[in-house]
This record gives C-alpha cells, sequence and structure tokens, in this order.
C-alpha cells in the first residue's frame, strides 16, 4: 500500500525536465542528481517533494533520453508511485526494471486528481483512493512479473535471487 | 499467419513464434553503451557478480567527448577500465557517434540490437530489430547475452512519390511526427515500406529510423534491398547482408500512408519535436546558433548537402555555425573531399565527432533568450543545456541556409 500527496505535472514530462543534460556530470552521484529532479519542470520541486508523495502527470510522461537516471533520481527523492495519462515507452520500462510503480489511469481520472490531494494506493487489487476527495479510481493491476519486480525491489535484484528473467 | 519484421526477428531470437502482447526472452546481438549511461551499468554489471560480457559488447565515449569537467573524467576512466577487465571494446574519443558506429562496422539485417541510448533505433534502418533501454538493461544483456521484450503491435508508413528539391528524409520524419505526435507510435513498431523507399539512400533511411522513438516507437524498421546491400558492401561488409522483409499477410494495427511529393521542408518549433511547420509557415525567426550534426544528421551525405549551399558563401555575421561529424569515417571522408575547407571559410566552427551540445553538456550551450536551429533529433525544454533557450529543428540543407541568412531560411531559395 502506498500512500501521499499529490504533486501536479502536465504533459510530455521529458526526462530533460526530469533529469537536465547540464547535471550530466553528477549522473554518478544520484543523490546530488536528485537535488535537481524535475527542476526545469517546477523548481521548487526537489527542496519541498517529501517521502512517500505521489507525481501526476499527463500524456507521455517520461519521453526522451534512456537515461535510467531519471526514475532512479524521482525515487532516490523519495517519490513513491507516478501515475500518469501515458508514460513513454522508455520510461516505463526502467521505473519498472528498477522498482518505481507507475501507473496509467483515464483522463478524466488524472484532470480530476489536484496538487496536494492525498492518495492512497493498492497496487495489487489496481485501486487508488483520493482521500481527499473520498472518491476510487481504478487501474489494471500489474502482471505477476511486474509485481514481483516491485515487491522484490527491481530487475537487477531478481536476477540476482532468479539467475535469470522471469519471463 | 504472416510475420511483421519485428515478429520475424524476434520469433527468430526467441527460437519460437511469438505473437504481439506477449512477453519472451531473446538472445541479443549487440550491446552498447555511451558514457552518460555506461557508468551505472558498470556498477549493476559488478553489483550483479557478472564475470565478463555474454555477447558482443560495446563502450562509446562519446557524450561528453573529450571530457570537459573532472568527474566526467573519472567515470570514463571507470569505462576504460570495465573494457579492459571484459571482453567488451571501447570506442574512445574521437571515434564519433555509438549510432554511427554502430550502422557502419557493426549492424546486420536480422540482428536484435540494445543500447543503453534512445536513438538506439537508428539501427532500423539496415533491417536490425534495435531500440534503446535502461543501464540495467544492458548490464543484464552483457551478462545473460540476452534481455526480456514485450514483442510489439507495429504499424506500416508506407511513403509514396518522389521528394521535391530541397526536401529530404529529415523533412519526412518530422512530417510524420509533426502528423501522428510525440506520442503516436508509443510501444509500437513502425515498419517503414511503398515505392519511395527504393529511393532512400542508406543515410537517409538511418535519418528516419533515428527518430522512431521521438514518436515514441520501439523501433523504426526498414526491409533490407539494394541499397542495404550496397551500404554493407562500401563498409566491407557484403556478407553480412540478409533479406528481411515482412510476409505479404502480415498483421498491422494501422497503416498511414503518406505522398511525400507533398511534403515542404519542415520546421519542429520548440518545446516539443511533433511541434511542427511548413517552411512556409515558419515566418521570419531570427536564430543565434545553427548546429550541424549529431546521430540524426552528421553523415557524410548531410555534409554534403551543407557544403553545396556553404560553397563560397559567408554565415551571418551575427549567428555561429557549429559542425560536427557523426564519426571518425565521415570526418575523414569530409576532409577528404574538401568539405570540412568549405566550412571553415564560411566561419563554422568544427567540433569532434561526438554530441555534446546535443545533449546540452558541453561545446555550443546557448545563451538566455537565445533560439537555437538544430539538425538534432529533439528539441525539449532545456536539452541543449540552457532552459533559458529555444531549440528548432530541421534539416542540414535547412540549417545551413538559414546560417547564411540568420533567419530561418527555405533551402529551395538558395539552391
Amino acid at each position: 500500500m502506498l500512500k501521499g500527496k499529490v504533486w501536479k505535472f502536465g504533459d510530455n514530462i521529458s526526462t530533460d525536465h526530469i533529469a537536465p543534460g547540464r547535471y550530466f556530470h553528477l549522473r554518478s552521484n544520484l543523490p546530488e542528481l536528485a537535488k535537481h529532479v524535475l527542476e526545469d519542470a517546477r523548481e521548487d520541486f526537489a527542496t519541498k517533494v517529501e517521502k512517500g508523495d505521489i507525481i501526476v502527470g499527463g500524456k507521455n510522461f517520461g519521453l526522451g533520453s534512456s537515461r535510467e537516471h531519471a526514475p532512479r533520481i524521482i525515487k532516490v527523492a523519495g517519490v513513491s508511485c507516478v501515475i500518469a495519462k501515458s508514460f513513454a515507452r522508455i520510461f516505463y520500462r526502467n521505473s519498472i526494471n528498477i522498482g518505481l510503480p507507475v501507473i496509467e489511469i483515464k483522463e478524466n481520472e488524472i484532470d480530476d486528481i489536484n496538487e496536494g490531494d492525498e492518495l492512497e494506493i493498492d497496487t495489487e487489487k489496481g485501486i487508488i483512493l483520493n482521500i481527499t476527495q473520498n472518491k476510487n479510481y481504478t487501474f489494471i493491476p500489474f502482471p505477476k512479473f511486474i509485481n514481483t519486480l516491485l515487491e522484490i525491489g527491481g530487475i537487477d535484484e531478481y536476477v540476482k535471487k532468479y539467475g535469470d528473467y522471469g519471463v | 499467419m504472416g510475420k511483421t519484421m519485428a515478429e520475424k526477428i524476434l520469433s527468430f531470437h526467441a527460437k519460437k513464434d511469438v505473437m504481439p502482447g506477449e512477453i519472451i526472452t531473446v538472445d541479443v546481438d549487440l550491446a552498447f553503451v555511451q558514457d552518460g549511461t555506461g557508468p551505472l551499468t558498470v556498477d549493476q554489471f559488478n553489483k550483479l557478480n557478472f564475470e565478463d560480457v555474454k555477447t558482443k559488447s560495446l563502450v562509446f565515449i562519446d557524450h561528453a567527448s573529450p571530457s570537459p569537467r573532472k568527474e566526467l573524467s573519472n567515470t570514463q576512466s571507470k569505462l576504460r577500465g570495465f573494457c579492459k577487465k571484459t571482453s567488451a571494446e571501447i570506442f574512445d574519443i574521437g571515434e564519433g557517434i555509438s549510432h554511427q558506429i554502430v550502422a557502419e562496422k557493426y549492424a546486420k539485417p536480422g540482428d536484435v540490437i540494445v543500447g543503453a541510448d534512445s536513438h538506439s533505433c537508428t539501427a532500423g534502418a539496415l533491417g536490425a530489430f534495435a531500440t534503446g533501454m535502461g543501464s540495467t538493461d544492458i548490464a543484464l544483456a552483457y551478462g545473460l547475452g540476452k534481455v526480456w521484450f514485450k514483442v510489439p503491435e507495429s504499424y506500416k508508413i508506407v511513403l509514396n512519390g518522389k521528394l521535391q528539391k530541397g526536401v529530404y528524409a529529415k523533412d519526412i520524419i518530422l512530417y510524420l511526427i509533426g502528423l501522428i505526435g510525440a506520442d503516436g507510435a508509443t510501444y509500437k513498431a513502425l515498419e517503414f515500406s511503398g515505392e519511395a523507399i527504393k529511393d532512400l539512400s542508406m543515410e537517409s533511411r538511418l535519418t528516419i529510423s533515428n527518430m522512431a522513438v521521438e514518436a515514441g516507437a520501439k523501433v523504426g524498421l526498414f526491409p533490407t534491398d539494394e541499397k542495404t546491400k550496397e551500404y554493407l558492401k562500401m563498409q566491407g561488409r557484403e556478407k553480412d547482408f540478409k533479406e528481411i522483409f515482412p510476409d505479404k499477410d502480415a498483421k498491422y494495427e494501422k497503416v498511414i500512408e503518406i505522398d511525400i511529393s507533398k511534403i515542404e521542408p519542415q520546421v519542429a518549433f520548440p518545446h516539443t519535436v511533433d511541434n511542427t511547420r511548413n517552411i512556409s509557415e515558419v515566418g521570419k525567426v531570427k536564430i543565434d546558433q545553427v548546429y550541424i550534426g549529431t546521430c540524426t544528421n552528421g553523415r557524410i551525405e548531410d555534409l554534403r548537402i551543407v557544403a553545396a549551399i556553404l560553397k563560397n558563401k559567408k554565415k551571418a555575421e551575427d549567428l555561429r555555425l557549429i559542425i560536427a561529424p557523426a564519426s571518425k569515417d565521415v570526418y575523414l571522408q569530409a576532409i577528404k573531399e574538401g568539405l570540412i575547407d568549405i566550412f571553415i571559410k564560411s566561419g563554422a566552427t568544427i567540433l569532434p565527432p561526438g554530441c555534446g551540445p546535443c545533449v546540452g553538456v558541453h561545446a555550443g550551450v546557448p545563451g538566455d533568450g537565445e533560439k537555437l536551429l538544430s539538425t538534432q533529433n529533439r528539441n525539449f525544454h532545456g536539452r541543449a543545456g540552457n532552459p533559458n533557450s529555444e531549440i528548432y529543428l530541421s534539416s542540414p540543407a535547412t540549417a545551413a541556409a538559414t546560417a547564411i541568412n540568420g533567419y530561418i531560411t527555405d533551402p529551395r531559395e538558395v539552391f
């Protein structure tokens, strides 16, 4: 069960917004790089985000680079989950691989969620409870392989444990 | 049932018939990283206690090349150390951009190629299932020799007609992305076909496949033909040729037909690649810096077009013109043909082969309020290293014409 307050972002939040190229030299120092997470979309995000907070984005969240640093610093910053109308492919894959839950819900439900709302997410049942508005949103629960990856902390931990992919 | 190119290649590598939507594990023929994503790959490779790589594995130092800061020098040393310790091969500074070198020296029709760089889809031009993924994925590809995939559905992009003079492959792909949107093909395999593709050189196809990811696609595939054969022969790799084409009854989720003779030169406005306009609708946009190069348009064909426009002409006085060949081989060829001479005399600054200005790492970072016109593949906010600048995207011809006039210019006016 994940629980946290919402930070809202718009459509087409790119990996350049999340992990700007001008901090390229910090990529081997994720805690330092995380101090600039999403800086080009919202300057105060990195300083104000709190552990457990939830990012709610629009369409095509995470488009652009293959840099795994993007979901990694979102996780390092304490974000527990990213919910969006849709995700770019590589960002989605990277997030699952590193154990950051990424959830797609309907456009009108995303539009319904406000900045600062408190959400509670059951990834196994596929239910998001908007505590602030007392509403429920549903999503298709992850397949078993992905749920296992999220539980175990990522594909690296999975392969370390089982020696191979689970598919 | 017939198969698309993606389904054929993945079935062969999974050693079973695969269907769209299925999650599979496949052997990979080639895996690579660059200096931005590579250090994390090495960390993960070590964390997983792998001892050596289990597939053809390459490391490219192309993003901060040569290194502008000590932190990057140290991570580059880590990559060099990894290549000494394992069977992975390094392409160090000056060699060129990963995607260009993969196309020149490694990619074979029918291969599965994975790279820790989103533009790894470039090699789809040679009929390889080539796609970008993250650092951990490549650490696993290195160590296990295989990766997991979801088999994509395919979109068939049918290109008909002939390009007008002054219109190029870059305009086709910008037009397509403008048409379907930056998420118009998310997760899908794009498969190019139609009578027009036989006229497209391998270099043009590489430009188109390179930008498949800008429409969200996993891969941008061209079937192989005489052009593929010629290109491989030119690279001394004739033996690597293999016929790869879709079955006649292959099932596509969508078919998009484009008459390329109707396409004008395209310009993508800030800050998304799908924010495209016909050049006739652009108006007078003053530009501070023009950058010609990158994995999208730094090939010899591009540099020849640029040289034809810049010959005996000067760049606009208050504009900076930066040109970078995509690889050492392209650079040497450009010197041999006298292109570099033309560029320097026109007022251009030549950079070593690499990615620097496109990723905002070094060399050519725009100032506050400045407008940059680039032949690169993306124009996201802050991409070139300064969030207070704007990036416009175009073909090399439009970029060269713009360099002369100082404002965005239709290349058909300067020929």
